[in-house]
């Protein structure tokens, strides 16, 4: 179970999300996760062998590390990642829940639903409306949530973005006070300010699909207000009660079929 | 065999699973596999190289790292994992024995056409009769090997959390010496991430266990409320041809018994030999 299992369980959800999610998913996996592990994990990789301090004692070199580092930064991005891509599998759960009660509905042979076979079921996607409609401005709230949190971690652990060359030591049984010095700065602080933007690009693209889906709500109540409106007294009461079957009916079966393979 | 291995295993378990068991099933692998795979890993990776202590004494380090870590973390969570998660076999065996109990019957019916095979194949079990009592069990055993697996954690390094200093006075150790572990606090934060999330693993199937329990009483109500709605007496209509019928229908369902006992019992079986519609 690795990125590459995550890649596969998060694929499937691309397919029901709007098209800034599906954006987020690729500069999640491309510019996030590819990155660290082609290249983050590699320079992290002598972080504390490569950690020197100006003395002989035993055990001052692992004391200073676990001082100054108590989580390294690939853990503390991983934990990220993992973190911030879970929520859409909330999505994906209510998404194979309403594909059951489909099938349920299909095998009982309902009129309402129709569906050709249980196979057209499996890949329709489902508009982003109703109850799925909050279960996915839940998942991009923790996304946002997550994504905070782990940035203000870093920030206080680090003090800053910034790797120094250069840390004094004075932690027991360091003698006195002791220098230590990291390996390949630079190239973190390089790496770190990259995972930085592209975690604030994430975040933005997180609060434009939230606006973007409460846009969407708001028009959609609007036109919903709008059109009694129109016929205030030109029709009667069924006529309005078959208006609004219809409206149902097409509002949860009326779906576009995409043939994605997952 | 590994990691993505049993992934594999365990994702057809998925399906006949209940939806508290499919989340339970989520938590396992991402948050505690994919942790352990692609954080934890690394951090445990140098502990013995990094372990180091005040001391030139050939083999006092060995020796020290040996008695205050007798199985390493990694493993330990290794082997609770892999412990935890193949009592859902137990269930994907029994699935499978009764798919093949159902072909058998389609076949005997004179219904083995590919699209009924197929259906028998991907169709969702109902979690009832034997197969209920199978999935408890192994909810159970999860439950103990949980609990057995924290209880190990707690005895070898106490209080769950990684020092920073050792004293060791093993021998070939000259009087006590001052050991160092390499990351102790990332190790710990690691530890009570997967305590946590071990912790949350337990509630879930508690959660299952109890859900399990209601449903098998709600069902068993609603089937003692049925007989008496019937027609005529109460020894009348369990007589009746209905209440035979029904009850065939739902050994059928429940798999229990031999098949062939069951269709030389009845005969006329055969002719209305379409598979009760139980999923």
């Amino acid at each position: 179970m690795d990125w590459g299992a995550l890649h596969t369980i998060l694929g499937g959800v691309n397919k029901h999300s709007t098209s800034i999610g599906k954006i987020w998913l690729t500069v999640l996996f491309i510019f996030r996760i590819m990155i660290l592990v082609v290249a983050a994990e590699r320079v992290w990789g002598d972080e504390q062998d490569d950690f020197i301090c100006n003395t002989l004692q035993p055990g001052c070199k692992n004391v200073c590390y676990d001082h100054f580092f108590p989580i390294s930064h690939i853990r503390l991005w991983a934990l990220q990642l993992i973190f911030v891509s879970t929520p859409a599998l909330l999505v994906a759960m209510h998404v194979a829940y309403r594909r059951h009660e489909k099938k349920r509905q299909f095998r009982k042979g309902d009129q309402k639903c129709a569906y050709k076979d249980i196979e057209e079921i499996r890949k329709q996607r489902f508009r982003i409306e109703g109850s799925l409609w909050w279960t996915y401005t839940s998942s991009i709230f923790f996304r946002l949530v997550f994504e905070a949190v782990f940035m203000y971690a870093f920030y206080f652990m680090y003090d800053g973005f910034r790797m120094p060359r250069l840390m004094k030591c004075n932690a027991w049984p360091c003698p006195n006070t002791v220098d230590c010095f990291v390996s390949r700065p630079t190239e973190k602080t390089v790496f770190t300010i990259f995972m930085i933007a592209v975690s604030s690009i994430c975040i933005l693209l997180n609060v434009a699909e939230l606006c973007y889906l409460l846009t969407k709500f708001f028009l959609r109540r609007s036109r919903k207000a709008a059109n009694p409106k129109h016929h205030p007294n030109h029709e009667n009461k069924e006529e309005t009660k078959q208006n609004e079957m219809n409206e149902l009916i097409s509002d949860s079966c009326h779906n576009t079929v995409i043939g994605f393979s997952s | 065999m590994n990691w993505a291995g049993l992934y594999t295993v365990l994702s057809g378990v998925n399906r006949h699973s209940t939806s508290i068991g499919r989340i339970w099933l989520s938590v396992i692998f991402i948050f505690r596999i994919m942790v352990l795979v692609v954080a934890a890993e690394s951090v445990w990776g140098d502990e013995k190289s990094a372990f180091t202590c005040n001391t030139q004494q050939p083999g006092c380090n060995s020796v020290c790292y040996d008695h205050f870590f007798p199985i390493s973390h990694i493993r330990l969570w290794a082997l609770q994992l892999i412990l935890v998660t193949t009592p859902a076999l137990l269930v994907a065996m029994h699935v499978a024995y009764q798919q093949h109990q159902e072909k058998k019957l389609l076949v005997l019916t004179g219904h083995a056409d590919a699209k009924h095979m197929e259906e028998v194949k991907k169709h969702k079990m109902r979690i009832s009769g034997s197969l209920w009592w199978t999935y408890v069990c192994s909810v159970v055993f999860r439950l103990l090997f949980e609990a057995v697996f924290m209880y190990i954690f707690y005895m070898l390094y106490p209080g769950y959390q990684m020092v920073r200093l050792v004293k060791c006075e093993a021998y070939p150790c000259p009087n006590t010496v001052d050991c160092f572990i390499s990351r102790p606090t990332e190790k710990t934060i690691f530890t009570v991430f997967m305590l946590v999330t071990s912790s949350i693993c337990i509630v879930l199937n508690m959660a299952e266990l109890v859900y399990l329990v209601v449903q098998a009483c709600a069902r068993r109500g609603r089937h003692n409320s049925n007989p008496p709605s019937g027609k005529g007496s109460f020894y009348g209509h369990k007589l009746s041809s209905e209440y035979k019928q029904n009850e065939i229908n739902q050994l059928l369902t429940e798999q229990d018994g031999s098949l062939k006992d069951m269709l030389r019992r009845n005969p006329d079986l055969q002719e209305k030999g379409d598979r009760c519609s139980a999923c």
